[in-house]
């Protein structure tokens, strides 16, 4: 039994956190994500599950902690905004490397630099290219409703722990501070320790039983050859994400002349213009990424022999449209559209955008 | 008296600090940062030293700072003023280098870049505006939060057993020798402004001597954070935050009191 | 159906809050809603507004420019929306602190002066309910007796004696909202 609520994404994430049997929370405020941390506080997740929840004393600190307690097998998740994920990329990378499973949120807010609190998608270079330091990738979700701020947890706990790699639920201020109807799951009891060690203890730091060989998390290889087949390794996990774990959504895409390609609030909003289009008569379709690591690349493609033209829509300066270009392999055109620092565009101005391509450039 | 012969220059008893810009304070009426700010500012202009004086300021309500004090500012990363502030005095030896930091700012994120500025006795002044919360970000527990004090992200009140103690940074500073000035004061009422106007003088003269640093502690109200108004909050402030913060100075020329 | 609504005022004024209630009552009737706040420094003493969507279908965007009625409570948010009105649509406006008044004549304007109204009720907190009454009477797009079950789900039980209060402010609302302008009828 499904329970229904009216709230923010923010609460709705921290709601499904407790109820997917997260073991532990760490965070620092910053808007516009405080509402996860905050809500935790008041639900008091120690009385309900005996989850752990804790306010770090700095963004590096709550990353760390996430590493340790992702050594040792548990289920545990942080989130920030844009400024706090930057210094949580140091702890990122070694979660790449030391083949961890945690889940990250960033509630993206304009940048560069301290900028604004207001919503962007100014992150995806970061979010999708590394960010930190070394070969690896995340695993990248985009919620783009309330609803998908509450499912994508479980999702990305089950991604986390196929892979055992870190993954990054990319959302922003928009889905972050809006309220929607939400459909919540059951509760699922948190592992014993008995079971998590069952799952796997087969390299999680638990304590070494007699009857195994001892278990070290690190993500460090000073030989090169060593270094190099890990790397390696790395790379056929992405590989395996990309056959079976890229996730996409096409709306009206069946007749569509021209793509909008957006996520997150950006498809949301794209999706509005859409609707405004097709009442001109317009043929344009939506394209929304859910998972921006695996990138939809084959679906792109496939879409190319029907299409005159692409709109990349960003809340940014222009960042997803070189994964766009990339998929099509350039026999589409491709534009970008977005207003950035936190000013967010409207339905009218893409079809205004868009329009304006058909008209002098697509035809 | 004529109203001209009343407004004469010699007959002024107050005037706005003139290194305060025009700009409106965007802090909510009661805080005490605005008052925190004028008395540095006070200070500068007294000392006559802006033109070598070069502030940092933090992430926090205070980020603004740069929009009220007409001086060179520059604005750090969050809790990283000391750092900031570190290489500024290094390369220019000869200016007045200050940051002004929340609680947050300085004894959560920043308390490595604190402690490490600190201990190496960089010859600037920390001014700490401590108001037991996190201000700009809605109100959440700050380390200098006291034990039980509700906030955002300690809705039942602070628990010492997993949120910890309320950090006495300025203790804490204050026991390393690289610092030569420590003191704690508080701006809500005139006569603690005026003692704590003294403090700060004596910080930044002590840079002019390059004595190192002086760290001077403002305990002050968060109205807006506390939920409280402003003659409630100060009054709330006197009964709860001095008695675990007490004023006074606590090491003057290199000498614990 | 679908309805599109900016509710805009000061922080303080319940803007927030009147939007939250408009979005249960629409769960209540099984519709899809929702809430996109103003949020940041911005709120602290300024301006606070919300759009509010409630529909039978899956919404697309939750943050519009082009809205089917605007509720207006302060001057700065009159200068900022009364031209995002669709035309055809709706404003319903406190002249409350108003100096420059509504002109359109391609929508219709309403008047609630649901701040005298809550002094004479002796009670200021239930301005945002009266004008969520003016609001139900010109576009009654959810029942009454949803919007007091979305109450029930948006305020904490402790405050739930409140509720009848809040039901006469919503009807004082209802009896007291005043045609300002009435649109042209060439608009077709
Ligand atoms: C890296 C990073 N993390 C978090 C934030 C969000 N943030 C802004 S100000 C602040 C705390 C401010 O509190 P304090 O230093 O006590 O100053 P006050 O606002 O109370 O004056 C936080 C957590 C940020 N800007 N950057
Ligand atoms: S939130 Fe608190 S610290 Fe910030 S300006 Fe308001 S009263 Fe001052």
């Amino acid at each position: 039994m499904s329970e229904l609520k009216l709230m923010k994404g923010n609460e709705a994430l921290a709601e499904a956190l407790i109820r997917v049997g997260a073991d532990a929370y760490f965070g620092y405020p910053i808007t516009p994500q405080s509402e996860v941390i905050e809500y935790l506080m008041t639900e008091r997740p120690e009385l309900r599950t005996g989850m752990v929840v804790l306010q770090a004393e700095s963004e590096i600190a709550a990353i760390n902690m996430v590493y340790g307690a992702a050594s040792t097998g548990k289920k545990v998740l942080t989130s920030s905004s844009s400024p706090g994920i930057s210094l949580k990329l140091e702890g990122i990378s070694y979660l790449a490397g030391a083949e961890l499973p945690a889940v990250i949120v960033n509630v993206v807010r304009g940048g560069p630099g301290l900028g604004t609190i207001q919503p962007s998608q100014a992150d995806y270079f970061q979010s999708v290219k590394g960010g930190g330091h070394g070969d690896y990738k995340l695993y990248v979700l985009a919620p783009a409703s309330v609803q998908e701020m509450a499912d994508f947890v479980e999702d990305a706990f089950d991604i986390a722990f196929k892979y055992r790699a870190p993954v990054l639920i990319l959302s922003d201020g928009v889905i972050g501070q809006m309220m929607e109807k939400v459909y919540l799951k059951e509760q699922v009891p948190r592992l014993t320790n008995e079971e998590l060690i069952e799952k796997y203890g087969s390299w999680a730091v638990t304590g070494k039983t007699k009857g195994r060989e001892r278990n070290i998390i690190t993500s460090l290889d000073l030989q090169s050859e060593k270094m190099e087949a890990r790397v390696r390794h790395l790379m056929k996990k992405y590989e395996q994400m990309e056959q079976e774990d890229m996730r996409y959504e096409k709306i009206q895409c069946d007749d569509a002349e021209y793509l909008i390609v957006a996520y997150g609030s950006s498809a949301r909003i794209s999706q509005k213009t859409v609707e405004l289009a097709r009442k001109k008569g317009i043929k344009v379709g939506l394209l929304r990424p859910i998972t921006l690591f695996p990138y939809p690349k084959k679906p792109l493609m496939d879409l190319t022999p029907q299409l005159k033209g692409i709109l990349s829509v960003e809340l940014n300066a222009g960042q997803m449209i070189e994964d766009v270009q990339l998929s099509v392999e350039f026999k589409v055109p491709v534009a970008h559209f977005g207003r950035t620092g936190g000013v967010i565009h409207t339905p009218e101005e893409i079809l205004e955008a868009l329009q304006q391509k058909i008209n002098n450039t697509w035809n | 008296m004529e109203l001209i012969d009343i407004i004469r220059p010699e007959n002024q008893v107050f005037c706005k600090t003139k290194l305060m810009t025009d700009i409106p304070l965007s802090y909510c009426p009661g805080c005490g940062h605005g008052t925190a700010h004028n008395i540095v500012m006070e200070v500068i202009d007294e000392m006559g030293i802006v033109e070598d004086t070069i502030g940092v300021a933090p992430v926090g309500c205070s980020v603004l700072a740069y929009d009220f004090m007409n001086i060179d500012i520059t604005q750090a990363a969050h809790g990283r003023a000391p750092a900031v502030a570190t290489a500024i005095s290094r390369i220019w030896p000869e200016k007045y280098v200050f940051t002004y930091q929340g609680d947050g700012d300085l004894a959560a994120i920043g308390t490595g870049e604190t402690i490490h500025a600190c201990n190496r006795g960089e010859n600037i002044v920390i001014v700490f505006v401590n108001n037991g919360i996190y201000g700009m970000t809605g109100g959440q527990m700050a380390p200098t939060t006291l034990p039980n004090m509700p906030s955002s992200t300690s809705p039942y009140g602070r628990d010492t057993t997993t949120m910890g103690f309320p950090l006495k940074m300025t203790e804490l500073v204050a026991n390393l020798p690289g610092v030569y000035f420590v003191s704690r004061q508080s701006v809500h009422t005139h006569k603690h402004a005026r003692k704590a106007k003294k403090a700060i003088e004596k910080a930044f003269e002590n840079t002019r001597l390059k004595k190192g640093l002086s760290f001077v502690e403002i305990v002050s109200n968060c109205n807006s954070g506390w939920k409280m108004t402003p003659i409630e909050s100060n009054i709330w402030m006197e009964e709860n935050m001095f008695p675990y913060f007490p004023l006074g100075d606590i090491k003057v020329d290199g000498i614990l009191k | 159906m679908t309805e599109e609504i900016i509710i805009a005022g000061f922080g303080g004024q319940g803007v927030l809050s009147m939007g939250k209630i408009l979005a249960y009552s629409g769960i209540m009737q099984n519709q899809e809603v929702s809430w996109m706040p103003s949020y940041g420094p911005e709120m602290r003493g300024g301006t606070a507004n919300v759009t509010v969507i409630l529909s039978d279908e899956r919404i697309s965007s939750p943050y519009l420019r082009v809205f089917d009625t605007a509720i207006i409570l302060n001057q700065q948010s009159m200068d900022k929306f009364e031209e995002m009105v669709r035309p055809g649509g709706t404003l319903i406006y406190d002249p409350n602190g108003i100096i420059q008044h509504p002109t359109r004549t391609d929508i219709d304007i309403f008047q609630i002066a649901a701040n005298s109204l809550s002094i004479e009720m002796g009670n200021k907190k239930i301005f945002n309910m009266i004008v969520l009454g003016a609001f139900l009477k010109i576009r009654p797009i959810v029942l009454l007796d949803n919007v007091i079950e979305g109450l029930k789900k948006s305020l904490p039980e402790r405050y739930h004696d409140l509720i009848p209060l809040n039901k006469q402010a919503i009807t004082k609302g209802m009896e007291s909202v005043t045609q300002h302008i009435v649109k042209e009828t060439t608009v077709s």
